[in-house]
């Protein structure tokens, strides 16, 4: 008897601190703890790309799709955004090969998507080559203007597209490229105030830049971005180190432009856009206080049910669903759990479904109390014989969370699936051990009186049920 | 036992609704919304004065897009639905608006989605292994809780009750949806698949409860009398779970109810789904599960005597 009220006061002691810590760090505005909502909620951009692998060999794949990422992520800086989220995702189970890899892209707050999507979307291919045995010369590409001149049709840009290509096939391919660099930024030299841009190679790409600059040395080096030369610096030496520099008459200006193609010309794999999901932060905020609202007016519904239903056991029922939100709310903030429209759904929905355990819990209760068994053993005994049906009946709903989160790959449908399952969890701990513990500290070993009048149910007080 | 001996009147009352939804699934068939079929929604409010609904359209079908549906949004607003368009046709859309709209009449973007057609399509794929897998696992699970529960009725046909039970609640809510599309456009999303799928666990769990009871006081009987009083049992364990099975549902339909009808735009067809589902799985469990094992009994004892 003490035993179990001790329990009790330490069980409500745990709850009050944890109603504690999400309070306090919700007021704490500096809190690491703070609720994280979803873009539905906040108001921003998801964007959803697929990742086209089909040219990269499958033990590479990872390799690219991570350096996709961290390309993406500096594109994205540029920008601004405050704590943008650039993730790799993998399709769900069953998903088609082609559909596999996917990069989301978060943007909070950013609800005007034009510029993000034309910086990411670029997928400049860039290219090192060197000067080949027959060097580009102006004739040639003055006999291919002829050509064209004799056929009649000249046209300006055709021929200019003609040059570039001739110009392109100028050079030979070495092989390194935007695969291998890792990244390009602005230095300036200390000498004079000429900006150099600074090419910073991984392992790969600096093997292969000291063998190509070993074996062209004096010869022309050229950088092509979608076939199209930006600069031909001339080999001076070996390079070793895998950081090379680009040394020009340029303004610091255009070497940030450079600088920046050349980051954007890295990108490892061509991305599709196939997503794309914008909401204003009104609407989110709406959202998310009609999502609150519904939440408190579900709680409030269900309490005035319970205590007119279940009198005794009802309040502790309220305790114990308390004690669950409580654990709930930590947990998302722990965790953490970002919330969406779909998550707080499933939180209200696993509220209703938590009520069930204590519900077939005090209605064996009362079977029991109805065959003259005292208070004390209609409370174990009760929750024996209602043990088995909450086990097996939650596992069904814990097992439709796991499919649902194992197939879909949407974090709508994950938020949802997390929350509801954590929620079938957690109701089944509070209902099994704090609503038991609470029932045996309250309950006697007496077989009638007040109390026991008062571990009935129903409206009428005057009689017991059968 | 007012169920058992009555359970004629439970069984057409199921089957009626059921054939109702088959014909308004084979009439209507769902409505699918963007997420499965691709294509973009962009809903705007106005600051001022809100335009027709018809001048919006004609706006936007003259900024070149097709596949135009156009829906009232709040008090102030549109949403626009159209094929798959890009961030810059958008942008034309809203000039357009803008400059057609009386002056100083602000249009602001509260939400613009795109969904790739692949994605729909893979969504409708998905959605169906989900259901099938699902299904699938539950089956096993049943027949595994109750395999000490062979006699008289053995464990799987448990597995099927629930099975069957379960199939009658989804197709109630599809039923009812595309009813509801039919009728009144109420489009599906992918959190209507969402819905379905919780409506399995929910009708599965409330059925186990049921059937948990049939099993308890199974437990201790001799054989004999089990498959004497068979009905006996299955009416007691129905009059002892019956309180529980209402007051759980509706403690989850109070939920529902508050979540519906307070909850915000986003999860509305979600809740109402579920809140079908639900009703539909407290009936089925009760009314249609538990009586359906006595039928399974009785067949079997027909077969028995018929051998004999």
């Amino acid at each position: 008897m003490l035993k179990t009220r001790i329990s009790a006061l330490i069980i409500l002691t745990l709850g009050l601190l944890f109603g504690f810590f999400v309070f306090s760090s919700e007021n704490n505005t500096e809190s690491s703890f703070a609720f994280k909502y979803g873009l539905d909620l906040d108001g921003g951009t998801h964007l959803t790309y697929r990742a086209d692998v089909s040219e990269v060999a499958s033990e590479d794949i990872n390799n690219s799709l991570d350096s996709l990422r961290r390309t993406i992520e500096r594109r994205i800086n540029v920008f601004g955004v405050s704590e943008p989220i650039i993730q790799i995702e993998k399709g769900g189970a069953f998903s088609s090969e082609e559909d596999q890899h996917r990069l989301i892209v978060e943007l909070p707050g950013v609800t005007d998507v034009s510029e993000a999507i034309d910086a990411i979307g670029k997928t400049p291919v860039l290219e090192f080559r060197v000067e080949g045995d027959e060097p580009f010369s102006f004739e040639q590409s003055v006999s291919i203007s002829d050509d064209e001149s004799e056929e009649g049709a000249i046209d300006l840009s055709i021929q200019a597209e003609d040059l570039a290509n001739q110009i392109y096939n100028s050079f030979k391919p070495t092989g390194l490229g935007g695969g291998q660099l890792d990244r390009a930024s602005v230095v300036f030299g200390n000498l004079n105030s000429e900006a150099t841009v600074s090419l910073d190679f991984n392992k790969e790409g600096s093997d292969l830049l000291a063998e190509v600059t070993k074996n062209n040395v004096g010869k022309v080096m050229a950088i092509f971005i979608d076939k199209n030369l930006i600069q031909s610096p001339v080999i001076r030496q070996e390079i070793n180190g895998g950081v090379a520099q680009i040394t020009g008459s340029f303004t610091p200006e255009e070497a940030r432009q450079l600088a920046q193609d050349l980051n954007f010309g890295a990108l490892p794999l061509p991305i599709e856009l196939i997503e794309t999901q914008t909401i204003g932060a009104s609407l989110g905020h709406d959202t998310l206080n009609s999502g609150v609202r519904a939440l408190v007016y579900a709680f409030t519904i269900v309490f005035i049910f319970l205590i007119i239903w279940y009198r005794l056991p009802g309040l502790i029922a309220i305790i114990s669903l308390i004690l669950y939100i409580a654990i709930m709310l930590a947990l998302f903030k722990v965790i953490p759990v970002t919330l969406t429209s779909s998550g707080l759904a499933g939180f209200i929905l696993s509220l209703g479904m938590a009520v069930d355990a204590n519900i077939l819990i005090f209605e064996r209760i009362k079977e029991e109390i109805s065959h003259n068994h005292s208070l004390n053993d209609s409370v174990r005994e009760g929750f024996k014989r209602a043990w088995l049906p909450i086990r097996d009946g939650n596992m069904s709903s814990i097992i439709s969370a796991i499919v649902l989160f194992w197939l879909s790959d949407t974090s709508l449908i994950k938020g949802f699936a997390l929350v509801f399952g954590l929620g079938v969890l957690i109701s089944m701990l509070t209902a099994v051990a704090v609503s038991r513990t609470f029932l045996l500290a309250i309950s006697n070993n007496k077989k009638e009186g007040v109390l026991v009048k008062l571990f009935g149910s129903g409206l009428n007080f005057s009689k017991e049920e059968k | 036992m007012f169920i058992v001996n009555h359970r004629k009147i439970f069984f057409s009352i199921s089957a009626i609704l059921v054939a109702l939804s088959l014909f308004s699934i084979f009439n209507f068939g769902l409505k699918l919304g963007v997420d499965f079929t691709g294509g973009s929604i962009l809903e705007i409010t106005y600051k001022n004065s809100i335009p027709e609904q018809g001048e919006v359209l004609k706006t936007v079908e003259s900024s070149g897009v097709e596949q135009v549906v156009v829906r009232q949004a709040g008090e102030d607003g549109y949403i626009i639905k159209t094929e798959v368009i890009t961030d810059a046709q958008k942008n034309i859309i809203l000039e357009n608006l803008t400059s057609e709209s009386l002056e100083s009449n602000e249009i602001s973007v509260e939400r613009f989605n795109t969904v790739g057609p692949t994605l729909g399509d893979e969504l409708k794929t998905k959605a169906s292994i989900a259901l099938v897998v699902l299904i699938i696992v539950i089956i096993f699970f049943i027949a595994y809780t109750f395999r000490h529960v062979s006699k008289p009725v053995s464990s799987w046909k448990y597995g099927f009750t629930a099975i069957i039970a379960l199939i009658h609640d989804v197709l109630i809510t599809l039923g009812v949806f595309t009813f509801l599309g039919g009728v009144y456009g109420i489009e599906i999303d992918t959190l209507f698949v969402t819905a379905l799928l919780v409506i399995l666990g929910y009708s599965i769990n409330d059925t186990i409860v049921v059937l948990d009871r049939v099993r308890e006081n199974l437990r201790d009987q001799k054989d004999e009398v089990k498959e004497k009083n068979f009905d006996t049992f299955v009416g007691r364990s129905l009059n002892e779970t019956f309180s529980r099975s209402i007051n759980t549902s509706i403690t989850t339909l109070l939920a529902l109810l508050a979540l519906y009808f307070i909850g915000g735009i986003a999860t509305q067809t979600f809740a109402l789904a579920l809140i079908i589902g639900v009703i539909a799985g407290s009936y089925s469990s009760l009314f249609l599960a538990a009586p359906l094992l006595v039928v399974f009994k009785n067949k079997q004892k027909a077969k028995k005597e018929v051998d004999a």
